[in-house]
């Protein structure tokens, strides 16, 4: 009884919170509610947490299918007439043709099937779960935070643009109420009516600003995310005519790969394109427009975990299938390709963008091969990249504020002019691919994971070239910031509280994960692993020890810069022999100065997005149609 | 197993074992090139002259980049040698070389800002080939461990011989010797100056300079590492292509980064799926 109030807590609370401040006009209040419902849904998921992390997995069966049902299918079909309203008013016939189809298909399993399904339990709790309420209940409540600073410096920056605040938290707290729902649903239907309300909200929080570009990449979003959802729609069509009466995660997981097949191919597509795989990955790049919390909150942190969260609940359905295989593929060539495109963006959300779409491919394809070993790695992967891309993306959105720009070259000599963002945004930067930080322990769990898998020396080559693709963008990033500049002026000051608060929060936790994820893996992960596969995987004693001591020195070393030092003659740098300025202006004759512009290596040539991009669809794109094809041929299994 | 006995040793004993290896490289291109050379002890010389000048800097930070480039490619050795992970080792040499180039970031000069891109373009250059390796080992021995490989019974090099070709390649980027000494050299004909290093100068230029002793030990010993079932051949081995490395050195102009990047990358694709296909199947994969 005690676990069911819990999780209807989790998943109504936010829902309160949003209603309040739809109705809240006065900033005070907004950040009265925010900050305390953040407060709020932070302590009591670590309170879920603490009272069921040893528990394993529980079913919650107090909650009826039934009125619950109906409800959720009225209200996916206001959303339905909602999107087609709009879809129609923008000329958007791609999102029309796909809300109809979608609609059509519910209202066809409401009306034919719905009566004759019985879920038992439709929530439930378990290692995995807890781990995702985790990163939604203290990050997405971190980034609420954060959003009261950013916003507020918006519209007084903005002032043209229509500051509908109120309806932007509001959403934002409704979202944080459908992942909640997400990841506690048992009952597929009801992760499906979650999984479309995210889609809703990703619409809206993208084309908040009302600009033409933000509209067109909302609308953009929208039809891909649709798309997904008639795969889930068409797989929840399936699983009522083929399956049995089988509707629950649980109970399909139970009942044996054959007939879980099908669906399971069409909820994982649906997967790849709510975490922006390849060939889907233009809409993540493109909603980069919308203000940086939604950046932060749904695409990096949240929702696009919510495609591989369902992708690797699914994987022992998927391992050691072909179309396992095929889905393993795709997030290996997604990895691999979005690494690469990195390196030739300049704009720092476009880089943190494309290094999330491969993150989130990387996960993917360990969830395909869905070994233990993989899957491992995958929830590691989900947990640190949740930390450092949320971190890193905060962090870009208040240097931006302050300098007025999103390029990375602008950032040069940020150590100077923000030395504690900038110092933040090297943590996050770290965070991301330097040793002994958890991104790094995940790659190299991957690493052994692929080894064991089928071929998995094709995923093993992959692994590395992208491994090394992404030191040199994440390096040549770090280098901007640090570099120091002699004529820049500290201007750190104007950082609003809520936005210090969530950043500092977020690197603090950076540091303090990859400290106990030794025992996050033994009480979470390991149980989770013996339940689902019989087998569990770690690292050993002494690999642990000696990552601990690499951690020691690095938080150690960093404090030798409290130490008094001598301080010694400085020099300017070296220009040739030149005449120069120590703020290396060259002197050129008739006494003109030239200034020294040091820019990053793009590549341009090589790794050129739209290049690169086509290679990708396209071979995502057949990729994804083998697997369909292989999938509805009957049983194939490696 | 990790042995601290070993680790230790490798902390006082490399940087000596390091200089006289650089003195003799010296010595020996010396002679290919007609001249006599300078002593075989030159390298500690050179090192000695450094600490005794002035530490002068472009800005404080650079000295807490060189300190933590030193600790880190000492800690890679010593756990290296002690019989570590060899993918954390690695990993390890990735963050030391990391703190090189932030170093040289931080000067925000040119010459040292086009090296340390250049730097990280050799980093991406040979980190897939690295990695490569290490999955072959572990493919051959079924370890990572480097004491268990250095202490298996099987043939390693005889079962990844295209990845030792592979590695080979690109230890003369990780040697910094000619043709892919594009970031800095201990030649002169540097057309960015001294590139990663070159607005270090006196004692923390003296510390790059022992940090380098310490990984070219470090090489020598991941070079043993194939040969590890046979001591005698091994050693044999490491100073027959340390021998050829100088060798490669000196009859090879520099060439642009694009070309070693594409070669390196070219050369680990056509390895890694070859050499690792074939022992995939002839373990009987499915």
């Amino acid at each position: 009884m005690q676990l069911a109030q819990l999780l209807i807590f989790l998943i109504l609370f936010p829902l309160i919170a949003a209603f309040f401040l739809l109705l809240a006009k006065k900033d005070l209040e907004r950040d009265w509610i925010v900050k305390l419902s953040a407060l709020v849904i932070g302590v009591v998921s670590v309170y879920l947490l603490i009272t069921t992390f040893d528990k394993g997995a529980m079913l919650v069966s107090v909650i009826p299918a039934e009125p619950a049902g109906l409800v959720m299918f009225i209200l996916e079909m206001l959303i339905a007439v909602f999107i087609l309203y709009l879809g129609i008013t923008h000329k958007k016939w791609l999102v029309v043709g796909l809300i109809l189809v979608q609609a059509v298909m519910m209202l066809y399993f409401e009306m034919t099937y719905a009566h004759a399904i019985d879920v038992q339990s439709n929530l439930f709790i378990d290692e995995f779960s807890n781990i995702l309420a985790l990163i939604i209940g203290i990050i997405g409540s971190l980034i609420c935070v954060y959003s009261l600073g950013y916003m507020k410096f918006f519209h007084e920056h903005h002032p043209e643009m229509p500051d509908k605040r109120p309806f932007f938290f509001g959403i934002l707290f409704l979202f944080l109420a459908a992942m909640f729902g997400l990841v506690f649903s048992n009952n597929i239907i009801w992760v499906y009516f979650f999984w479309e309300v995210t889609t809703l909200c990703s619409f809206l929080l993208i084309g908040y600003t009302k600009t033409e570009e933000a509209t067109t990449n909302a609308f953009n979003a929208l039809w891909m995310n649709l798309l997904g959802g008639v795969a889930f729609a068409g797989a929840i069509l399936y699983l009522a005519m083929f399956g049995n009466g089988v509707m629950g995660l649980a109970e399909l997981l139970a009942t044996g790969k054959v007939v879980a097949l099908i669906p399971a191919a069409l909820i994982g597509f649906a997967g790849l394109t709510k975490a922006a795989q390849l060939p889907f990955s233009s809409w993540l790049v493109g909603a980069m427009v919308a203000p940086t919390p939604v950046s932060a909150l749904l695409h990096s942190s949240t929702m696009v975990k919510a495609g591989v969260y369902i992708i690797v609940r699914l994987a022992p359905v998927f391992q050691s299938t072909f179309t396992g295989y095929m889905l393993a593929m795709v997030g290996a060539l997604t990895f691999l390709i979005a690494s690469g495109i990195a390196i030739s963006q300049s704009n720092a959300k476009r880089v943190l963008a494309y290094s999330t779409i491969a993150n989130l491919g990387l996960i993917v394809a360990c969830a395909g091969i869905g070994t233990y070993e993989a899957i491992w790695a995958a929830i590691l992967l989900i947990v640190f990249h949740a930390i450092s891309k949320s971190l890193l993306f905060l962090a870009v959105g208040t240097v931006e504020h302050r300098i007025k720009s999103r390029e990375i070259d602008d950032m040069n000599g940020l150590i100077v002019r923000m030395p504690k963002i900038a110092a933040m945004m090297v943590i996050g930067i770290a965070g991301m691919f330097l040793a002994p930080f958890g991104m790094l322990i995940s790659k190299w769990a991957a690493i052994r994971a692929f080894i064991d898998a089928p071929y998995g020396f094709l995923f093993v080559i992959i692994l590395a070239f992208g491994s090394a693709i992404t030191v040199f963008f994440w390096a040549k990033w770090m280098g901007k910031i640090i570099a120091v500049t002699s004529d820049s002026k500290n201007v750190e000051g104007e950082v609003d509280p809520s936005e210090w608060a969530a950043l500092s929060s977020l690197a603090g936790l950076s540091f303090i994960t990859t400290l106990v994820f030794p025992m996050l893996s033994t009480k979470l992960l390991e149980p989770f692993l013996m339940t689902n596969y019989g087998q569990v995987a770690q690292l050993s004693q002494d690999n642990i020890i000696i990552m601990m001591l690499m951690l020691v020195l690095l938080i150690v070393l960093p404090l030798s810069i409290l130490l008094p030092a001598r301080k010694h003659r400085h020099l300017t740098p070296y220009m040739g022999g030149r005449t120069t300025t120590s703020d290396m202006r060259f002197s050129g004759s008739l006494g003109v100065q030239k200034k020294t512009v040091l820019s990053n290596y793009y590549l341009q040539d090589w790794f050129g997005e739209v290049k690169l991009r086509t290679w990708g669809i396209w071979l995502c794109s057949g990729l994804i149609g083998i697997m369909f094809i292989a999938t509805v041929l009957p049983g194939v299994v490696l | 197993m990790i042995s601290i006995v070993w680790a230790i040793l490798f902390v006082f004993v490399a940087p000596v074992i390091g200089g006289l290896v650089c003195g003799i490289d010296r010595k020996i291109t010396a002679h290919m090139q007609g001249r006599v050379g300078p002593s075989v002890f030159q390298p500690f010389y050179d090192v000695g002259k450094l600490f005794e000048k002035e530490n002068a800097v472009v800005n404080e930070t650079q000295i807490f980049y060189v300190a933590c480039y030193i600790t880190f490619m000492v800690f890679t050795g010593a756990l290296f040698f002690a019989g570590g992970d060899l993918l954390l080792v690695i990993f390890a040499l990735t963050l030391a070389q990391i703190f090189l180039v932030l170093g040289a970031f931080s000067a925000n000069s040119p010459y040292s800002y086009v090296g340390a891109e250049r730097e990280l373009l050799q980093i991406m250059a040979y980190e897939p080939m690295v990695i490569l390796t290490a999955v072959g080992m572990f493919v051959a021995t079924r370890s990572f461990n480097v004491g268990e490989i250095a202490a298996s019974a099987t043939p390693v090099v005889l079962l990844i011989p295209g990845i030792f070709l592979g590695f080979l390649y690109t230890l003369t980027i990780k040697l910094r010797k000619s043709p892919f000494d594009i970031s800095t050299s201990h030649h002169a004909h540097q057309e960015i100056v001294k590139g990663v290093t070159t607005e270090f100068s006196g004692p923390a230029l003296g510390l790059i300079e022992i940090a380098h002793f310490y990984e070219t030990v470090f090489l020598l010993g991941f070079i043993y590492l194939f040969f590890g079932w046979n001591p005698l051949v091994g050693v044999i081995a490491v100073i027959v292509i340390y021998l050829l490395e100088i060798l490669v050195d000196n009859t090879n102009a520099r060439v642009k980064w694009q070309l070693a990047v594409k070669s390196s990358w070219l050369i680990a694709v056509i390895v890694g799926v070859i050499n690792l296909a074939a022992l995939y199947f002839l373990a009987g994969g499915v």
